[in-house]
């Protein structure tokens, strides 16, 4: 326990030293939301109809780029090795950085959201849903998403290959988290989409450090 | 039983064997999917609905079972490449992701060509659908990545890890599609009530299934073998076996 926090401080020191880099997450994240009405015409009830899928492509997209860092320091210095080597289950190791990497890039999505939320017209009530639904879904796109990156850890172009790998394993949070926002903006009940989004959590929290931690081992031997 | 898991693990052993197996099971393939097909096609009555147009049905459904047996079967020979680390696991996953994947392409090309003439699309975002064109994503996947890694060893478990990921991923995609779709909007054109079929229609069907099974095995084979020549180039065996030729 007191070395899953070790390391959440230190990736997360480490995170808030290089304070340009979520910087320039946040400003993809938002352009990538400003361009798209550029490309339409920008009428409320469209932008509404579009809005929680836009939000999704975008934290999608960012998320894939902010993912690609996630133990290439570590390979590049030799510390993932030791951490291999460590008396420290791997799973565990693996779990601490996602959770610090979820910590200094998924929680701006969230607390850029309501921003976005005005950006697109959507109504004040629905606000809180998109917050909750971002708060249960980025973690799972994170812990996914880390097995796609323990994978094609050792190739040296691997951006391309990562979004091929994960992107087909993201589809149930993009269909949860947009039905979610859906029913919310529509005033439907939605509950049911956040309870699975949570359920994916779970899900993901108990298995993909597992499968992360393999697949290092078979990057890395 | 556990010797002869043993010997199969043995790429000599198994080598030798896939060669006998290999003409029996094109025969095995041709006979089946010829029978089927001309039960199919030329015996069983034109559907009370969709007239001819049904007698798609005898390539589009064997490819599309066919898509989630190879996947199934990549997932399970993943297993036992990453706990029992057999090289012949290994060297089934990264031979059969083409195929599957083959399969997959065959199934969404068919459907929507049957999909034309009943649905009038060649395309409906249907839970079905879409949860066999993310199949065909993963498969895809997987072949990228194998092709990505220089090393055949490591390549190979890094995708026998990815079909395990994606086999848990598969029913967990295919339900939320379809949750998906049933919040959008309820299935219009898509679900024709689909008739009990009659059994001049399904024997056929049957057989032609079979005759797929046969027809993946019979192209497998020789796709591991060829990957093993090549993985153990250097050993004495495949002196052997190429030298006696």
């Amino acid at each position: 326990m007191s070395s899953m926090w070790a390391i959440v401080r230190r990736d997360l020191l480490l995170g808030l030293r290089q304070r340009g880099e979520i910087l320039q997450h946040l400003f993809f994240f938002l352009l990538v939301i400003v361009l798209f009405p550029l490309g339409t015409r920008p009428e409320p009830a469209m932008l509404l109809a579009v809005g929680p899928a836009l939000i999704w492509m975008a934290v999608l997209l960012s998320a894939m780029l902010s993912l690609q860092r996630l133990f290439r320091p570590e390979l590049e210095d030799g510390s993932l090795e030791q951490c291999l080597l460590s008396p420290v289950p791997l799973p565990l190791v693996v779990l601490s950085k996602v959770t610090a990497h979820w910590l200094a890039s998924g929680l701006i999505y969230i607390l850029a959201s309501p921003l976005i939320a005005l950006l697109l017209g959507v109504p004040g009530p629905a606000i809180p849903v998109i917050m909750v639904a971002l708060a249960l879904g980025t973690p799972t796109l994170g812990l996914v998403g880390a097995i796609g990156v323990a994978l094609t850890l050792g190739l040296p172009r691997a951006g391309l290959l990562l979004s091929l790998l994960i992107f087909p394993l993201f589809v149930p949070v993009l269909i949860f988290g947009a039905g979610a926002m859906n029913a919310a903006i529509t005033g439907l009940e939605f509950r049911g989409p956040l309870l699975m989004l949570a359920a994916m959590l779970v899900l993901s929290v108990t298995l993909a450090p597992l499968a992360t931690a393999a697949a290092l081992r078979i990057s890395l031997e | 039983m556990y010797r002869w898991f043993h010997q199969l693990g043995s790429p000599p052993y198994f080598y030798r064997l896939a060669r006998r197996l290999e003409p029996r099971l094109a025969i095995a393939a041709l006979l089946l999917i010829a029978w089927g097909v001309y039960g199919g096609l030329v015996k069983a009555p034109p559907d009370y609905q969709q007239g001819e147009a049904f007698r798609i049905i005898y390539v589009h459904v064997p490819s599309a079972w066919l898509s989630l047996f190879v996947y199934t079967a990549m997932a399970v020979a993943g297993a036992v490449a990453l706990v029992w680390r057999m090289k012949l696991a290994e060297v089934f996953v990264t031979a059969a992701a083409p195929l599957g994947a083959a399969f997959t392409f065959l199934a969404l090309v068919t459907g929507s060509i049957w999909g034309k003439p009943m649905w009038g699309t060649w395309w409906v975002w249907d839970a079905r659908l879409t949860s066999e064109l993310i199949l065909l994503f993963l498969y895809l996947g997987v072949i990228a990545l194998n092709a990505a890694i220089e090393d055949r060893r490591s390549a190979a478990r890094a995708c026998a890890l990815l079909a395990l990921v994606g086999v848990i991923n598969v029913p967990i995609v295919h339900y939320s599609v379809e949750w998906w779709n049933t919040l959008h909007q309820g299935p219009t054109i898509t679900r024709f009530d689909r008739p009990a079929m009659a059994p001049e229609m399904l024997w056929p069907l049957l057989w032609c299934a079979l005759g797929f099974n046969f027809l993946f095995f019979w192209l497998q084979l020789p796709r591991m073998r060829y990957e093993l020549l090549q993985r153990e180039a250097r050993s004495r065996w495949v002196a052997r076996e190429l030298g006696s030729e």
